[in-house]
């Protein structure tokens, strides 16, 4: 433990890496298909070589399941209700469905272009590989140990997200027991029926342990303050919770320069100031201490490099406007790489080289027998 | 410490109070065990110690309950936290972190405990408790035993001075059982820490015991005293007293020490009728209901079964005993189909559980599992039953004449969810007989239960074996496993280490020989009803 080779790395380490990489990816309106793949790419080998083996780090197979199905969706809508009119290789006509008068903006049915497709078909791309850089950093870092790099004042959120983290991996395993347990009683635990049965004990139980744990967190001094003016405290959480709405919003402001009159900068700096005096006011009267601290190192300075190498290596190819950076399919041409780019997010896969794997193996297979023994 | 100032409580919707103007008093540096039948409002009464009951629980709380000069109706448990450590009955629920370790500082963060200091305390715990192997393991990956002695870990690093258990041993084995009491001793003797628990199994925890809290349920006052006094009359009451009680022992033993110096009249006396121990001339002509041969199964690099061979026979009960984790619930996992083994086989009935049917598997083996609650997801007492009735089609009212036999007079409205344990295992039992598999399985079937409902517990896999069912439970209980097994099979590592009559087995081991057994050895007796039948025909 002691050892820097099997210590675990910072989580915002691997936020900031996974957000570099999904900034990566939307820097562009008309995305390259293959650069994203690449950071997909990228996402998945570095979480196949460094997660560990907590509940949590399996959680990229979820995010890679509703990326396909945000794929999925988006080229249906197109293929049902795509724009119309636009030349292209037609792959196959949809009838058409008369609408009225006033509906005049939708269409539904008629002819489908390749190139419509393609184009939905990056767009879907797009979110999903935004969706899993999202589902890295869920794997990689361990959420329990992120909510404790919270501020002290955000720290009052903690019970719902806590339960919230909670819940999922308990869900799991108490789906999976419940499956078992219909068994024992002998009832079919497939098709609708059984899903409904399964459904109900399931939820049920899930919420159950969410009060359980809320009583507990409670019972074990969560929330405990020294005797501070309460309303110097909700002034300072409002403070912050208010800063953080307009940091949002300000963010939003600065990326789309066309939105907010130009005011993005100066929300911003507003909500930068709230922050900071509602985390000075609220950290004042903490009266929490942390256990091992997670530190910030060499590695974690690391993962974060990897990551703004490859956002530098977009932008920079942005705005050197190199072949491939932004692809249309009108017309439709095999898109070129931005070989920059490309070399920059293959950077980002570094950390699956220099981050040790957390230690495997025995705790992973008593997890399976704590499940089986439920 | 504790103080209880006329204190009634009224779970709301309930028609009755659960408490009724209770008074008690636990002075500083004792340990009080707080005893009483399923149901009988134990844990209420614990829980109301640090507020969460009424402040988590809702309901109706009217007196004073005081911790430390600190009175629960202004203060919130999170206010208490730093003089009452509570664990749960079922510590799993109550992790919040997702590391031992962590687990182990959480309470000391929030009390804003200096860094330095939480180190030493961890580290302090971990000793104590015997936590070294398992600081870097997640919560959720521990055995039962092992996750009640991180529970226990995580309040004594605050170092309250109020330590609140509810059942801390009941999911133990006896030996890590011993060891949890143990340090609880140590706290009490070293550090002058009050310890209020609730405790099933009093077998273990009164010869520790300053005072006994018997709560008889229905609102009815309690009685408070010294062990002695207390068990005098308790219906709650450990084998040992029992015997004492049965002889008219004075003072009323506590201890095997204090029972064998008062036992050598009553060895003389019953020494003819000594058990025989034959194991039963019947036993190998019984017909086999499941056999397991060569079975091994691992979980990754964890070995939970090393090749093991096994034949349950009808008309036989088998005790399953062993450590936490010794691999009884991997075996019975694998016997009724809700595990495939990675080598061997099993047959139960001429068939392979793990390739039948649901319909079919429950005519063929029944298993309770560890938590009986995953059995049950119906409305209420009736629509389990009924729903029993119909996954087996059996004749509406079979399984609920099942449950009349088991628990007399459980309200058939009642949601399962709020019944107790007990009462929750009696239902899940029910469900699972109902069918009437010639295998009946169950793994921890005593944890939460009173005397009372060991006894009908006993009676009815008495009954069962009678009946030509196989009976196999895996448990930590000597006292049910001496009562009622024709057999006892021990393991160890996954492996059997020990096979033969329960009174062998049982009586020559000294972690697993029963109180009774103890006091009168040599001789072989092993249950109070064979040393009552013996005095019965040996007039003094």
């Amino acid at each position: 433990m002691t050892s820097s080779a099997r210590r675990a790395v910072h989580p915002l380490a691997w936020w900031a890496w996974a957000a570099c990489l999904a900034v990566t990816a939307m820097q562009s309106g008309n995305p390259n298909p293959l650069v994203l793949l690449l950071v997909g790419g990228v996402c998945c080998f570095v979480v196949a070589s460094c997660r560990g083996n907590a509940p949590w780090s399996r959680s990229l197979a979820f995010f890679l399941r509703v990326g396909l199905v945000v794929i999925a969706v988006r080229v249906g809508i197109e293929v049902l209700f795509g724009q119309r009119g636009v030349p292209g290789h037609v792959l196959f006509t949809l009838p058409r469905v008369p609408l009225p008068a006033w509906a005049v903006a939708v269409s539904i049915g008629g002819p489908v272009t390749l190139e419509s497709i393609l184009t939905a078909f990056v767009a879907g791309l797009q979110i999903a590989v935004i969706l899993v850089c999202f589902g890295a950093a869920n794997s990689l870092a361990s959420p329990y140990r992120l909510l404790r790099c919270l501020p002290a004042v955000l720290y009052e959120a903690g019970v719902a997200v806590t339960v919230a983290l909670s819940f999922t991996p308990e869900l799991v395993e108490s789906i999976a027991a419940v499956r078992r347990a219909r068994r024992l009683r002998g009832i079919p635990t497939s098709g609708v029926r059984g899903m409904r049965g399964v459904a109900v004990p399931v939820l049920e139980g899930a919420l159950d342990r969410s009060l359980q744990l809320a009583t507990s967190m409670d019972a074990r001094g969560y929330g405990r303050r020294n005797e501070a003016a309460s309303v110097a405290r909700r002034l300072a959480t409002a403070a912050t919770l208010l800063g953080l709405l307009l940091a949002a919003v300000g963010v939003y402001g600065v990326i789309d320069s066309g939105s907010l009159f130009g005011l993005g900068l100066p929300i911003l700096a507003v909500a930068v100031v709230l922050c900071s005096v509602g985390l000075a006011v609220g950290g004042r009267r903490t009266t929490r201490s942390r256990y091992r601290p997670d530190r910030w190192g060499g590695q974690e300075w690391l993962i974060v490099g990897s990551g703004l190498v490859a956002l530098g290596s977009m932008v920079l190819a942005h705005a050197l406007d190199v072949a491939g950076v932004t692809v249309s399919f009108f017309p439709l041409a095999v898109p070129a790489l931005p070989v920059v780019a490309v070399v920059g997010i293959l950077f980002a896969a570094l950390p699956a080289f220099v981050v040790p794997a957390p230690r495997r193996g025995v705790a992973s297979a008593r997890a399976d027998v704590g499940t089986v023994a439920a | 410490m504790i103080r209880f100032d006329h204190v009634s409580f009224t779970y709301s919707g309930a028609e009755r109070p659960t408490l009724r103007d209770v008074t008690l008093r636990v002075p500083e540096g004792e340990l009080c065990v707080v005893v009483g039948e399923t149901g009988s409002g134990k844990s209420t009464l614990l829980r109301a110690v640090n507020g969460l009951v009424p402040h988590f629980s809702g309901g109706t709380l009217a007196g004073t309950v005081s911790v430390d000069g600190r009175s629960t109706r202004d203060h919130r448990p999170r206010e208490l936290a730093d003089v009452v450590g509570y664990v749960g009955q079922n510590p799993a629920a109550s992790f919040v972190t997702e590391r031992v370790e962590d687990e182990l500082a959480y309470t000391m963060e929030n009390l804003g405990v200096p860094a330095d200091a939480m180190r030493r305390r961890v580290e302090d715990a971990v000793d104590l408790l015997g936590l070294h192997d398992l600081r870097e393991r997640s919560v959720r990956a521990l055995s039962g035993g092992q996750q009640q002695r991180v529970a226990i870990g995580a309040v004594l690093t605050a170092s309250p001075h109020v330590l609140v258990l509810d059942e801390p041993t009941s999911a133990l084995d006896p030996a890590a059982a011993e060891e949890v009491l143990n340090s609880l001793t140590r706290l009490v003797q070293d550090l002058g820490m009050t310890v209020l628990m609730a405790e099933h199994r009093l077998e273990r925890v009164l010869p520790f015991a300053d005072r006994v809290v018997l709560v008889p349920g229905d609102g009815a006052p309690l009685v408070v005293g010294p062990p002695e006094e207390v068990m005098r009359s308790s219906p709650v009451a450990p084998p040992i007293v029992e015997l004492g009680r049965l002889v008219g022992w004075e003072p009323l033993p506590l201890t095997v020490r204090d029972a064998r110096r008062q036992a050598a009249t009553l060895r003389a006396r019953i020494e003819p009728m000594s058990p025989t121990l034959d194991g039963g001339p019947d036993a190998a002509a019984r017909p086999e209901a499941a056999c397991v041969r060569n079975l091994g199964v691992s979980y990754g690099p964890v070995v939970g079964l090393v090749s093991v061979d096994l034949a349950f026979r009808s008309g036989e009960v088998t005790v399953l005993m062993g450590r936490n984790g010794s691999g009884k619930s991997s075996l019975l996992n694998i016997v009724s189909g809700g595990l495939s083994p990675s080598r061997g086989s099993v047959r139960v009935g001429g068939a392979d559980p793990h390739r039948l049917g649901a319909a079919e598997l429950i005519r063929h083996v029944g298993l309770v599992p560890q938590d009986p609650g995953l059995l049950l997801y119906g409305e209420s007492v009736l629509d389990e039953c009924r729903s029993a009735d119909r996954a087996s089609g059996l004749p509406e009212g079979t399984t609920s004449a099942t449950l009349e036999r088991i628990l007399p007079g459980l309200p058939p409205d009642r949601h399962p969810r709020d019944l107790s344990e007990g009462q929750r295992l009696g239902l899940a039992l029910a469900v699972v007989l109902a069918p009437a598999p010639p295998l009946l399985l169950l793994d921890e079937p005593t944890r939460g239960l009173d005397y009372p409902s060991k006894d009908r517990l006993v009676t009815l896999l008495r009954d069962l074996a009678d009946a030509g069912h196989a009976v196999v439970l895996a448990t930590h209980d000597v006292e049910l496993a001496a009562r009622v097994a024709d057999r006892a099979v021990v393991m160890a590592d996954g492996e059997v280490i020990g096979d033969g009559p329960a009174h062998t087995v049982v009586c020559h081991s000294p972690v697993f020989a029963p109180q009774v057994a103890k006091v009168l050895a040599p001789d072989e007796w092993l249950t109070l009803d064979e040393v009552r039948s013996a005095l019965a025909a040996t007039p003094a």
